[in-house]
């Protein structure tokens, strides 16, 4: 164990480490480190966009015509809830606040490592144990999990649903929920506690306040899920009847602590999204953000508001409060409207510089404004009452995701070179941007309207007729463009391996993780800088212009483009 | 210590209030309690950095003025490399494992928990490998 000193520390002190752990395989083992554990999640999480993502391409083979024939209704069931729970479970969260975060954030406030680094490995190997619990669903007789992503009681229980594939599925979240309850922990205790002097709450990036607010949410919402399943275990296995009418409980019990995790869910999965995005905005705009302070309380008020909006699910069951939810799911375009207007503001007469991170970025914010805005007529219960359970809510929520799968990729385009040290090729980059925001909205576009017209989701089959036809097969072909931009990103990594050597700060970036090595060494930084603003390594780097106070930006002018545009 | 007590205070007060309303209009108790509990869980910790924000001069990390020099000294103790988290991990898997395919995985499943509670507590307490 090694007593850390705060920087300024020199070179010495710290590059033996380096040399002395051990190496392979038990290093993937034992390794405390945030970025090694941060990498790993990176490469499991995207590996499982790519299970998950497959599964979305047979269901969307299988509904390329009315009676299709390549999988059987029971096993699409399976396809469409091991579809919804490998995404939302296993790759969107962890990808956002065990990935990136793990691996930005202690940097980014000038930290050496993650608060608890051994509870921050125990987290990693919850997920990774939990994602194979709930795939292994697969191999056993029954087959996977097949009640949907919500699992609603009481299709749940163990009459409607036996076999070991639901236990499975409750395993796999039991685990997945547990690495991420410690994963918020430590984020929080590391943003509290391990700031570099100077780095005051309100000089930290936004991607960091945005995971900050995403750990406190994950904190209020997983146990609550947690809760919820081992009742749901309990019902299964232990004859309680905590769900079910028949002994007294109440089905619809399930579906409020499923929601009030399942809503804030919703925001710990964008938030951090959010925040990439307003990471990338002004570095490609070479202006400071606009509205900084702003931004922030968006954020809070956004997290505040999520935790009283659950039951806008559940409209339709039809004992809920409705003028409450709707009211306050209403409120929440407020804030998300603010972010929108602060995106938009910061490229305001900025010197935009249209690299795949920015592409994304803004292909993000075009998908995103389209999902928000269906989401408003959602929350009006007899718009809702009408759209229920129909491909309209599958499109508008894939709007919502797929923009955050856009802000992703633009995550890994932006912080990718600080993590390996290489950037990747940019004309790949931009070939599977336009894929994949094509592909979205070739895929979600003609979902809305086959929502309108009624068509219900969780469906194998559905009527003849041409024009649910040809609807379907444009999504389907949308989907399968953004298969192809999957692959061309996985051609990318290969053909850039190692070739184009980034710099410590290829994209004249702002914060503190741009000013030290790519990638960083072990403990993060050789030497700290003043910090001053929210941007210190842009102060650093340009030092004729001054500290510029919060949500300040200069009269763009003023900026000076040293790296040259691509 | 102040910025941090105030956002987890508000957020705690914001979930009172909207308790309060939820409570007195809905006809169902769950997410009553449930925005109770939130509104504990945000004043418990809140509680504590206000407690402490008012009894310590502020950090190197609070001062906007902090030199580097400043904050030097010891931050924390850092493990380099541990197997605990691992043990750890697999033992929780096979712990899962039980609640699927039989009672008999608890017995490798506590074993590893339980050698990993041991062992990691030990090599925080004598200092791990760097
Ligand atoms: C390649 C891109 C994707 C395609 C083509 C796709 C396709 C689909 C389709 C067609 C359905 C509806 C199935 C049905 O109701 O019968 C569906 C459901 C769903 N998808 Fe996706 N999807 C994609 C990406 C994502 C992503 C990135 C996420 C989340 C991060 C996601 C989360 C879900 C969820 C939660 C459901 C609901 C599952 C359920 O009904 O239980 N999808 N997807
Ligand atoms: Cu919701």
């Amino acid at each position: 164990m090694t007593d850390l000193l705060k920087p300024p520390v020199h070179v010495e002190d710290h590059g033996h480490e380096e040399h002395h752990g051990p190496t392979g395989i038990l290093k993937w083992i034992t390794t405390t480190d945030h970025k090694v554990i941060g990498l790993s999640y990176t490469i499991t999480a995207v590996i499982m966009l790519v299970i998950g993502g497959m599964f979305a391409e047979i269901i969307r083979a299988q509904l390329a015509t009315p009676n299709g024939t390549l999988v059987s209704l029971a096993q699409y069931n399976e396809l469409f809830t091991m579809h919804g729970s490998v995404m939302i479970y296993l790759f969107a969260g962890p990808f956002a606040f065990g990935a990136l975060a793990n691996i930005i954030v202690p940097i980014q406030i000038g930290a050496p490592d993650m608060a608890f680094p051994r509870l921050n490995a125990l987290s990693y190997w919850l997920y990774l144990t939990g994602a194979i619990t709930m795939l292994s669903g697969f191999f056993v007789t029954g087959g996977a999990a097949n009640f949907g992503w919500v699992a609603y009681a009481p299709l749940s229980n163990s009459l409607n649903t036996p076999g070991a594939g639901a236990d499975l599925w409750i395993g796999g979240l039991l685990l997945t929920g547990f690495s991420a309850i410690f994963t918020g922990v430590n984020l929080c205790a590391t943003i509290f506690y391990l700031r570099a002097p100077g780095m005051t709450m309100f000089r930290m990036p936004i991607f960091t306040w945005n995971m900050l607010v995403t750990s406190i949410l994950i904190l209020l919402a997983f146990p609550v899920l947690t809760a919820g399943l081992i009742m749901l275990y309990a019902d299964r296995h232990f004859g309680t009847h905590i769900f079910s009418v028949a002994g007294g409980g109440v089905p619809v019990l399930w579906q409020h602590l499923f929601w009030f995790w399942g809503h804030p869910e919703v925001y710990i999965l964008a938030l951090p999204f959010f925040g990439m995005v307003t990471e990338i905005i002004p570095v490609f705009s070479r202006k400071p953000v606009f509205g900084y302070k702003g931004m922030i309380f968006a954020t809070l008020s956004i997290a505040a508001l999520s935790l009283g909006v659950w039951a806008h699910h559940m409209f339709t069951t039809g004992v809920v409060l409705l003028p409450f939810f709707s009211i306050m799911s209403l409120l929440i375009a407020v804030p998300t409207g603010i972010k929108i207007f602060n995106w938009i503001g910061t490229m305001w007469r900025g010197e935009v510089w249209f690299s795949t991170a920015m592409l994304m970025s803004l292909g993000f914010l075009f998908t995103f404004l389209i999902g928000g805005l269906t989401g408003i007529y959602l929350a009006s219960p007899p718009l809702d009452f009408f759209t229920h359970d129909t491909y309209f809510v599958v499109a508008h929520f894939h709007s919502v995701v797929m923009a955050l799968v856009l802000a992703g990729m633009g995550g890994l385009f932006y912080w990718g070179p600080k993590i390996t040290g290489y950037l990747l090729n940019e004309r790949l980059g931009k070939a599977q941007f336009w894929f994949l925001f094509i592909g979205t909205q070739a895929f979600t576009f003609p979902l809305y309207i086959l929502g309108l017209q009624g068509m219900p989701r969780r469906m194998a089959i559905y009527p003849h007729d041409p024009q649910w036809k040809g609807l379907n097969d444009l999504s389907t072909v949308g989907a399968v463009l953004i298969g192809i931009s999957t692959i061309i990103f996985v051609i990318n990594v290969v053909v850039s391996w190692k070739k184009y050597p980034a710099g410590d700060n290829p994209w004249d970036g702002h914060t503190l993780e741009w000013f030290t090595t790519s990638p960083p060494p072990h403990h993060n930084f050789y030497r700290l800088l003043q910090i001053r603003s929210e941007r210190p390594t842009w102060d650093y780097n340009h030092p004729g212009h001054r500290a510029l106070a919060h949500g300040q930006h200069e009269a763009h002018e003023e900026n000076d483009s040293e790296v040259p545009a691509s | 210590m102040k910025v941090e007590a105030k956002i987890l205070i508000g957020l705690g007060v914001f979930f009172g209030l909207m308790c309060l309303v939820y409570w007195n209009w809905s006809l169902e108790n769950a997410g009553g309690v449930m925005m109770f509990a939130a509104m504990l869980l945000c004043f418990l910790p809140g509680g504590y950095y206000y407690w402490w924000s008012r009894r310590m001069k502020a950090r190197p990390e609070d001062d906007p003025n902090a030199t580097q020099a400043g904050g030097a000294g010891v931050v924390g103790a850092f493990p380099g490399t541990s197997i605990w988290p691992f043990t750890l991990g697999m033992g929780s898997f096979f712990v899962v494992l039980a609640l699927v395919f039989g009672i008999w995985f608890l017995v490798p499943g506590l074993g590893l928990v339980i050698w990993a509670m041991l062992g990691g507590t030990a090599e925080g307490r004598r200092g791990g490998k760097v």
